[in-house]
């Protein structure tokens, strides 16, 4: 119904512009308030879906980093939820869980578990074995070198991850009105013909994804002032600081393992 | 030390016990592995001494220090400190009283400096008061200035910097005992040589029970009160001290990893202060040269050594000097190579050797003749009993 209203109400208008669908500043102005609530929807669609995806997705990676046979379970599970098209989840979903924001948040929340939980392990898996040997060796317990050393370590890929996730969870949510859960995709799709209505809409989306990347990477400076602190072209991959020290200092002949000598 | 006594207030004494390590009979074997990685390794650190372990690649080393703070277990024997077994401890319990340093550093480098070392502490339920006066003495201990490390993050110190911290770490809740693994083993030959006196001059002062593996037998030498060399398969060969170890192998396999040149190496133990000297017929510009001539027949050197008002040699006098009444400066040849008591007497041959001498005047600080060594002095040296030679750790 309200689809129909809308196209309704726009096609009542007398302006040329608005009458050829064309992008239409005055209209935009005029009709800027029926995006506001479409907007906080998509923002509570995004954050939901992350929220939950990543606590599900970071306590699997920490399951899965202790007991490795789950790697492979997790990942091909998360990987066909990821290979579902979106739509198809909702539709899939929807005799189940019926309209609603329950089904789009199940369906955007399928999508990111693979992206985060790869991202956490590949983070926690790339903690030099060196710096996990010495903290053991000061009696670390295994919970302690988790909290304190190993995922502090993996932040900067968890947060990459974290990203990407968001980004991909904003673009998928202008979905979610096909579940029935509104958000910036109904407006979009209530009159897909009018370039002003699809790009305010759009535009919104856009800058609703860049404000997620920079909070998350605001977030992220704020967890990792180290990464600072090492040279610059290794913050991406703060591993090559350690490369880069084994260069200057290894004694030719004495590569050898921690475990055995 | 020095400055830091007085801002240490609550810590722990740096001069507390140091623990008595005792191997008994202990035996690893992987599983899945037929040949064992350490076998029936029995031996004892008294209290306060460094043993090295050492020995070729694969040789149990590494395997027998972890197994003391239980990073790897122990399949059969036992394993004692201050006569307590180790397998009664919690891992993680016994090893926050036992140092840790090992050759990667294992620095954490999202926590600063101070972080790095109050680690332990901080697991200890330390206070914050008690953790930064700990850390600001460690640094010092470390020769580090507390104010401009204390708050770096590892990645901005310099390697001999990190190396430094992670042994102020490993020190951080004064254990009674340190393992190190080839803690300079990353490091270029002249830091290496630097930490390798410092850490040595801070042994001095902390006297802590020490198990140093290397596979380098130069640094075992330099390091140890005692050396315990390993072959394959962790068999001990043979455990002594340095001396020892170099004038009575016990096997060819000892024999042939102290190198043939065991007996110069033998040499790296002492310094030139440690040896008789020759007496040196010292004179000056003027001196009757009958004074000369009777201070020449005194001595074993054939020549007169010409130093000037301050005793600083200025070289070896020719016949044609002690030709008048008074002694004119007729040099014969320059007084190279000049050695200091402080010489390590390996250094002190290869100075003679380089300028061709067969012997060298042996100055004090002040850079005053005190006597001569000569090649005769270094050749009597080396047949000395090992019973006469000091340990590489005290004659430093």
């Amino acid at each position: 119904m309200s689809l129909l209203l809308a196209q309704v109400e726009i096609r009542e208008r007398e302006d040329t512009c608005v009458a050829d669908n064309g992008f239409c500043p005055d209209w935009i102005a005029d009709n800027f308030d029926r995006y506001v609530d479409p907007f906080f929807q998509h923002v509570l669609l995004t954050v939901v879906a992350m929220g939950i995806g990543f606590a599900i997705s970071f306590s699997l990676a920490l399951i899965a980093y202790r007991k490795r046979w789950l790697i492979n379970p997790v990942t091909q599970v998360t990987g066909v939820l990821y290979t579902i098209p979106s739509i198809a989840a909702f539709f899939l979903l929807l005799p189940i869980t019926g309209r609603g924001f329950l089904t789009a948040t199940i369906a955007l929340v399928s999508y990111v578990l693979l992206i985060i939980f790869r991202n956490v392990l590949t983070g926690l898996d790339n903690v030099p074995d060196d710096i996990k040997d010495a903290g053991r060796g000061m009696g670390l317990t295994d919970r302690q070198l988790l909290w304190r050393v190993e995922v502090p370590l993996a932040l900067p890929e968890i947060m990459a991850g974290l990203r990407i996730a968001a980004t991909t969870t904003v673009g998928l949510a202008t979905l979610a009105f096909f579940a029935g859960a509104g958000g910036l995709g109904e407006q979009i799709f209530s009159d897909i013909t009018f370039k002003s209505n699809v790009v305010t809409a759009g535009v919104l989306c856009l800058l609703l994804a860049i404000l997620f990347d920079i909070v998350l990477l605001a977030i992220q400076r704020l967890l990792t002032p180290w990464m600072r602190a090492l040279p610059m072209e290794s913050r991406r991959r703060w591993m090559l600081w350690r490369s880069g020290q084994t260069v200057t200092g290894t004694t030719p002949g004495n590569d050898r393992t921690l475990t055995v000598s | 030390m020095n400055s830091s006594d007085s801002a240490q207030t609550k810590g722990p004494s740096p001069l507390s016990d140091a623990a008595t390590l005792e191997f008994r009979s202990v035996m690893k074997r992987y599983p899945g592995q037929r040949e064992p990685a350490v076998e029936n390794l029995s031996l004892t650190v008294p209290a306060g001494e460094i043993c090295v372990l050492v020995g070729p690649s694969g040789c149990g080393k590494t395997t027998a220090m972890r197994m003391v703070n239980r990073m790897i277990d122990i399949t059969e024997g036992d394993i004692l400190l201050d006569g307590r077994s180790v397998k009664e401890r919690r891992p993680a319990e016994l090893r926050r009283e036992i140092g840790y340093a090992i050759q990667q550093i294992g620095l954490f480098p999202h926590l600063s400096v101070t972080d790095n070392i109050a680690t332990v502490p901080r697991l200890l339920g330390w206070d914050k008061q008690r953790i930064r006066a700990r850390v600001d003495q460690l640094l010092e201990l470390a020769s580090l200035d507390p104010h401009e490390t204390r708050d770096r993050y590892p990645a901005q110190l310099s390697g001999g910097q990190r190396q430094r911290v992670g042994v102020a770490r490993a020190l951080a809740v004064d254990p009674p005992l340190m393992l190190m693994d080839e803690p300079f083993g990353a490091i270029d030959p002249i830091n290496r040589e630097r930490l390798q006196n410092e850490f040595l001059r801070l042994q001095r002062e902390i006297r802590k029970t020490v198990v140093f593996v290397t596979h380098d037998i130069d640094e075992a030498i330099k390091m140890g009160d005692r050396i315990a060399v390993l072959q394959k398969g962790g068999k001990l060969s043979q455990y002594a001290p340095p001396a020892e170890l170099l004038m009575y192998p016990a096997n060819p396999f000892v024999e042939d990893f102290v190198g043939a040149d065991r007996a110069l190496k033998r040499l790296a133990l002492q310094r030139v202060r440690d040896v008789d000297l020759w007496k040196a017929p010292l004179v000056r510009v003027g001196e009757p040269v009958a004074e000369a001539r009777a201070k020449l027949s005194d001595a074993e050197v054939p020549y007169p050594l010409l130093v000037d008002d301050q005793g600083k040699p200025l070289g070896w006098l020719s016949e044609r000097a002690l030709a008048g009444e008074r002694v004119e400066e007729e040099l014969r040849s320059n007084p190279k190579p000049i050695l200091d008591l402080d010489d390590v007497l390996r250094d002190a041959l290869a100075d003679l050797l380089y300028e061709e001498a067969q012997y060298g005047p042996v100055v004090d600080h002040r850079g005053a003749v005190t006597g001569v060594l000569s090649i005769e002095i270094l050749s009597h040296a080396l047949r000395t009993d090992p019973e006469e030679v000091p340990s590489g750790a005290d004659a430093l």
